[in-house]
């Protein structure tokens, strides 16, 4: 446990069954954090989609999970890094509906939805690096107090 | 052609059951969607279940391959009714975006079945232990 | 620090703690007759008195550790737990924080008539030196003990509204597999949430197949609250469960018209009485599943 506070998890994303590790690490980490089911099941779904588009965009690359800790208590950042032809219109990557790889298009854009925080860092043919954070618990009573 | 899912496909006697179990990596998503297709087609049935009880999460990969079953299966004169669906995968797809308009739903495949006129007796598959 | 030569500062604060070590009983006995420990230990007296020489040994003690603006000296924790159980006593009695910091400030005025007294008193700067320091270690006391009360009150405003998450929205059973739940007053995006999952487990958990979301009692529907109603009649239908909005007051059918919002494919109804109505007879011929749009 306090080694994961520390240094974050690293899970290799290059096949679609590497999808299902992500998914269970992140479940796994939540859980331990506190993460109740629904925060936990939007979480891993955020994943899964961002995971996804790491392999399908992106070539392939890696997700790296940690604990962090907020004014709301604790949370979990999950980053997904390739190095991929980057995203060129990042604006029009988030809005609903767009997609280059046949599915909903919901990925993008819908995993913000999913989560706390979101930030995407693109440089064109230099990679992706897409950060989420969710926080255990984010209607927390203890929020705005302290 | 993909290797074919280990996904069992039941024929209850003109409705076809499909009870997804745990983790489904995109391949054998893909391979379930044409052994249910086939399956449709091969028994003339007119009614599909798909319990997805057991699932902890659906992302829209998967939400996309059941909305694309049961569009298929429409094609095929089958109606789809997508049974059991937990509250937390419900809030997260709906959050997602994905309402899945065109999916019939149930609580529980009896109540599925009797959609169809097909009693299925103590058989509550879905239900999860005790209330 | 021990360069050898004591500053005045500690010098003072070393007769304080010899002043508090001295007095000690006499202090007890004062303190004991006023309100702060009388109406807290109203048993015995001489438990009230026995409290009161904790206390004091522990200002004592924060006196000799020279430390008497620091809230964390060893002196000022262990008496903490103390503290705080007398200033809780204290609230619940309806005392608000000022009052209680008053009966407080009486606790120093008591102790330094006595000090004063002393006959051992030293040449003037020493004597000026010591009393400010006394002023401050009861300063700090005080300062310890408003700290207490606001720890105090921002647990009882933590714990109310948790309880009023989970009071303010219940799910009740109406009929065989029909449940509804009626929500009263300002509804928030943490508030939604709590609806939206209570009422989803709900679903779950009596089987049920027909939900009412009664709105009778929401002072306001804005966009945001129609967003969540909707949210949780489209997440109720993927659990294969049908949802009625009931109790739209006509002010608040104009504001949604107003708003230009489209509840859409959402049934609603005007009171709760229609919606069972509805949902009762809906059961009746309905031995469909939710259906989806074709």
């Amino acid at each position: 446990m306090s080694q994961a506070e520390r240094e974050p998890i690293r899970v290799p994303i290059r096949k679609d069954t590497d999808l299902t590790a992500v998914r269970q690490h992140v479940r796994a980490l939540a859980q331990r954090t506190g993460f109740g089911l629904v925060q936990q099941t939007k979480l891993v779904t955020a994943a899964s989609e961002l995971a996804r588009n790491t392999l399908l965009h992106g070539g392939g690359g890696a997700a790296e999970i940690s604990v962090v800790h907020g004014s709301t208590g604790p949370g979990l950042s999950v980053s997904f890094v390739d190095s991929g032809p980057g995203i060129p219109d990042v604006e029009l990557a988030l809005s609903d509906g767009y997609s280059t790889a046949g599915g909903l298009g919901m990925g993008l854009s819908g995993s913000k939805r999913l989560v706390q925080e979101f930030a995407i860092e693109s440089v064109p043919d230099g990679g992706t690096r897409v950060t989420v954070i969710s926080w255990a618990d984010p209607y927390s009573a203890r929020q705005g107090l302290r | 052609m993909t290797s074919p899912s280990t996904i069992p496909v039941l024929d209850l006697g003109g409705l076809l059951l499909v009870s997804i179990q745990g983790e489904l990596p995109d391949e054998s998503a893909i391979a379930l969607q044409e052994d249910v297709t086939a399956a449709v087609a091969n028994t003339g049935s007119r009614g599909l279940i798909i319990d997805i009880s057991t699932l902890d999460v659906v992302d829209s990969f998967l939400a996309r391959v059941l909305a694309e079953v049961a569009a298929s299966s429409r094609l095929l004169a089958a109606r789809t009714v997508l049974v059991g669906m937990r509250p937390s995968v419900a809030i997260t797809l709906v959050e997602l975006g994905l309402t899945l308009p065109g999916m019939d739903t149930a609580r529980t495949v009896t109540e599925a079945a009797a959609s169809f006129g097909v009693t299925i007796e103590q058989a509550d598959r879905t239900g999860r232990g005790t209330p | 620090m021990t360069d050898g030569a004591t500053s005045p500062a500690e010098a003072g604060a070393a007769a304080v703690a010899d002043l508090l070590r001295r007095h000690g009983e006499q202090i007890a006995q004062r303190w004991a007759d006023l309100p702060f420990f009388q109406t807290v230990f109203t048993i015995t007296r001489d438990e009230a008195v026995e409290a009161c020489h904790a206390v004091v040994d522990s200002l004592a003690a924060v006196a000799e550790s020279g430390r008497v603006d620091d809230l964390e000296a060893v002196g000022f924790r262990s008496i903490r737990e103390q503290i705080v159980a007398m200033t809780a006593s204290r609230a619940r009695s309806g005392l608000s924080t000022a009052q209680v910091d008053r009966e407080v400030g009486a606790l120093r005025e008591a102790a330094s008539e006595l000090l004063a007294a002393d006959a051992s008193a030293p040449g003037a700067e020493e004597a000026a030196e010591t009393r400010v320091q006394l002023l401050t270690l009861f300063a700090t006391l005080r300062v310890l003990v408003v700290d207490t009360m606001l720890q105090e009150n921002q647990e009882i405003v933590l714990r109310q509204r948790q309880q009023l998450l989970e009071m303010a929205t219940p799910v009740i059973k109406l009929w065989d597999r029909l449940v509804a739940v009626p929500l009263i007053g300002m509804l928030d995006s943490a508030r939604s949430q709590v609806v939206m999952e209570n009422l989803l487990e709900a679903i779950v958990e009596h089987k049920a197949t027909i939900a009412i979301l009664d709105i009778t009692g929401v002072s306001t529907v804005d966009s945001l609250v129609a967003h969540h109603l909707m949210k949780t009649v489209a997440s109720a239908r993927l659990m294969g469960a049908e949802c009625v909005i009931s109790g739209i007051r006509p002010a608040i059918a104009q504001t949604i018209v107003q708003l230009g919002l489209d509840l859409g494919p959402v049934t609603t109804r005007a009171s709760l009485a229609d919606a069972l109505e509805w949902a009762l007879e809906r059961r009746e011929y309905k031995e469909l599943p939710s259906r989806g749009n074709p």
